[in-house]
């Protein structure tokens, strides 16, 4: 009865009521929210850099990366602490709830509906115990080109 | 094979041969007789060859191998060492080295360099006439039997002058007992028995390969005594280990034998040799001592440290509120340790600058040559130590430097001699420590700047007016030379005045965050003076309070701080200046440039601190000072890089981050 499939070991997060996944093996650690130095000259959703163990390191808020409300931090607000092609950058979220194993083949590409701009970072989704995960594509996430204000104020 | 692995190790280790060759080959070009020298290259040559053979890289190594014939018919004196020959293999150095940079940079290393092979070629056949009985013998490797030596013509007249003064050849067979440890020990101690006794002069393996334990468990060695033949025996039966030894006479064989590469250690004088070899010895010890570190370990070694620096500020403060006798003891003592391992830690990032220096004895030769100068080139204090990121980016305004002197400096050897000076220019590269800089001084005994030329220059390329120019003093005029769009050059030489001019010096060592200075006095000579700071890591900055927030601003860049009174500012054109020790200097409101959001208002007087870029100045209008501080420059990380006049972070005592200011951003 073993049945091959592949699975995929994924942190699970939550911004507003949505659950949202990244591999594992890109996580380097989940962080209680700590001061955060703000950088001028970026975009609003890059809340500036802070100090995680010597290393200084960019913060983004994925809320408004997209484009949802800002709202309070709370108890629960967390920093995921992500490298991905030697980049270290900190997401903001609601809260990190839990490590699990997904189907590969449950994954289904981003359900496309007619009049919502597709938005290029989201992986796939997948369905498990009536729970609906999000797939995030990371690269995708944290491109680089527009993180800095292109006009910017000069002396 | 998979040697992908070894690929930093070899060209690591392939630059360091190459530049003990390039080395060596200069001290040779001074004493063309010192065939201890030649032995050098050679053992350089051969490693390269080795290595780069096991690599893969069969260009390489043909082309070493190629020099390696000529250098071993100079060591066995059939080819005499003359310009011509230094020429050919300086040239084949420079193909060996851009084969290696060719590596890598992730290259196979191929290169077309038939023509200085052929030129090779032609010089080890020109000097081999005279043998013909010479023949190829490499990778005939450790064929020899036992008692067979290998005895050059040198050798064999050290051996028959011995017996004419009464003295004996002794052939000494050892065999070390097959369970000894530290056989290269055991040779050493038979050799001392046997210095002793007599002269060492020949030994098979080579001495190299017995200090390498590169011997099964016998060795023979030639020695020339005037001692019994059973009192050696029983003086090296003496050291322990010894399985078996045997004396007996040495008969010069008639027939010249040929001299394999490998195995031959050409000395007339093998003791001598041996003391060399201990003294080698000791330098490898040395050598031995350190290892390579990745740079990126050593930063994360220094991040977790100023961690535990952060905490420390942390217990500091924790003894003082708790006035706990005992606590408070131990946290000074931490403290003392703690600031001693930073010191440490510093200091591991520090690299001499002959790693710098150390290539430019053979792009002056070269140049000289070029230029149809003679140069005599001086380095002082090429032990000075720099952070290694300095020592990266000092190398090309060094050489720079040197070409605008020897290009522009000094004169043709007519001219020289016309003025009363030595034919023979002089060129000083001088690196010095002071305080927390260090120094680097390039003089040479040439012309000196030609004041009205500089003006007349400058002048033309609209760099002064007139009127500014005739009032300058010396200095001022001298400091023209490295504005932008400037080059005294009338004509653009091959070697200086290839469109970068000095201005590109000035600012590559101002963005180091050190200055350059020049001093000249006709006909005696120019000097450049280089200050660097001692490390890039670690900068002194001056904190301020923009609103709620906090920025540094790099010392370096500041030229002093003042507060200025609200009715003292002047508005042209809509913009706000201030008049600073009479100059018109706009001022510069950071909480808008970087948008900070706005806390409070502004009442009553400015605090600026006025901050220079080159001759252009700006003030920065903050809230408060804090202080002047020694911070640990962090890069802000690449997805947030390129951020406006933001040039790195750094971490405070109370482990938040600050940003540092890019002040030349800020000057417009």
């Amino acid at each position: 009865m073993t049945e091959e499939t592949t699975q995929r070991k994924v942190i699970v997060f939550q911004i507003h009521e949505e659950e949202y996944t990244i591999p594992v093996e890109l996580v380097g650690s989940i962080e209680r929210m700590m001061p955060i130095t703000r950088v001028p000259g970026t975009k609003p959703f890059v809340k500036g850099v802070l100090n995680l163990r010597g290393v200084v390191t960019p913060v983004i808020d994925l809320r408004e990366r997209f484009g949802m409300d800002k709202i309070e931090e709370t108890e629960r607000t967390r920093i995921v602490t992500v490298k991905i092609k030697e980049r270290n950058v900190g997401l903001i979220v609601d809260a990190a709830k839990d490590v699990l194993d997904l189907d590969e083949e449950n994954i289904e590409p981003p359900p496309e509906v007619t009049g919502t701009v597709e938005a290029d970072y989201i992986q796939g989704v997948s369905k498990m115990d009536q729970r609906l995960f999000i797939l995030l594509n990371l690269e995708k996430v944290l491109s680089k080109e527009d993180v800095l204000e292109l006009n910017q104020i000069h002396a | 094979m998979e040697t992908k692995q070894y690929l930093e190790v070899f060209i690591d280790e392939s630059n360091e041969h190459l530049q003990s060759i390039n080395d060596q080959l200069l001290s040779l070009e001074k004493n063309p007789g010192d065939l201890t020298i030649v032995n050098e290259i050679f053992r350089s040559a051969h490693t390269l060859k080795g290595m780069s053979a096991t690599m893969g890289y069969q260009d390489l190594s043909n082309l070493t191998h190629k020099m390696e014939n000529v250098l071993d018919a100079v060591r066995n004196e059939k080819i005499r060492v003359d310009e011509n020959m230094l020429d050919v293999v300086f040239d084949s150095v420079d193909d060996l080295e851009s084969m290696v940079l060719d590596i890598s940079k992730g290259g196979t290393g191929e290169r077309n360099v038939e023509k200085v092979v052929e030129l090779l070629q032609t010089i080890e056949n020109g000097g081999s006439v005279s043998s013909v009985d010479q023949k190829e013998t490499i990778g005939t490797g450790d064929a020899h039997g036992a008692g067979e030596f290998y005895v050059d013509e040198f050798t064999k007249t050290a051996l028959q002058q011995s017996s004419e003064q009464g003295k004996s050849n002794f052939q000494i067979d050892v065999s070390l007992r097959e369970d000894c440890l530290l056989k290269a020990a055991r040779v050493y101690m038979v050799f001392e028995v046997l210095e002793q006794a007599g002269d060492v002069i020949l030994s098979s393996p080579s001495v190299e390969k017995l200090e390498k334990e590169e011997f099964g468990t016998t060795f023979q060695v030639l020695l020339i005594t005037d001692e019994d033949p059973d009192e050696i025996e029983n003086q090296v039966r003496k050291v322990s280990e010894i399985e078996h030894v045997r004396v007996q006479n040495y008969v010069i064989p008639v027939r010249k034998q040929e001299t394999s590469e490998q195995e031959s250690s050409v000395t007339g004088n093998v003791s001598k040799k041996m003391k060399e070899s201990k003294k080698d010895r000791e330098s490898k010890q040395v050598a031995g001592k350190t290892i390579r570190i990745n740079i990126d370990r050593l930063d994360a070694l220094m991040n977790l440290f100023e961690e535990l620096v952060i905490d420390r500020g942390r217990l500091e403060q924790i003894s003082n509120d708790l006035k706990h006798h005992e606590l408070r003891e131990t946290v000074e003592r931490m403290t003392r340790i703690s600031n001693d391992m930073q010191n440490i830690i510093l200091h591991m990032r520090m690299v001499p600058v002959e790693q710098v220096f150390n290539r430019f004895p053979r792009m002056v030769r070269q140049l000289s040559k070029d230029l149809n100068k003679s140069i005599d080139l001086s380095i002082v204090g090429a032990e000075t130590e720099l952070d290694r990121t300095v020592i990266d980016e000092i190398g090309d305004p060094l050489v720079h430097l040197i070409r605008n002197a020897l290009d522009h400096g000094i004169e043709s050897p007519d001219q020289r001699i016309s003025k009363g000076k030595s034919a023979t220019g002089k060129l000083e590269l001088k690196a010095y420590h002071s305080g927390n800089h260090v120094f680097i001084e390039i003089s040479d005994d040439g012309g000196g700047i030609d004041r009205d030329k500089v003006i007349q220059k400058a002048i033309g390329n609209r760099v002064v007016t007139k009127e500014q120019a005739e009032a300058m003093p010396n200095s001022q005029v001298y400091e023209l030379i490295m504005e932008s769009g400037f080059s005294t050059a009338d004509e653009i030489s091959d070697v200086s005045g290839r469109g970068v001019g000095l201005d590109v010096v000035k600012s590559t060592i101002e963005s180091l965050g050190g200055n350059i200075s020049v001093d000249s006095i006709p006909d005696e000579g120019s000097i450049f003076s280089i200050q660097l700071p001692l490390t890039l890591s670690i900068l002194s900055v001056m904190l301020v309070d923009v609103q709620k927030e906090k920025y540094a601003i790099p010392l370096s860049s500041i030229i002093e701080t003042a507060i200025v009174k609200k009715e003292d500012i002047m508005h042209a054109h809509n913009k706000k200046v201030i008049d600073f020790r009479g100059k018109i200097v706009p001022l510069v409101f950071l909480k808008d440039v970087l948008q900070v959001p706005e806390k409070w208002d502004e009442e009553g007087d400015y605090s600026v601190v006025v901050v220079r870029k080159g001759e252009k100045m700006a003030a920065l209008v903050v809230n408060s000072f804090i202080g002047q501080q020694e911070v640990v420059l962090k890069s802000l990380g690449d997805y947030l890089s390129g951020a406006f006049a933001i040039s790195g972070a750094t971490i405070l005592g109370d482990g938040q981050v600050a940003l540092i200011l890019d002040s030349h951003a800020l000057v417009k």
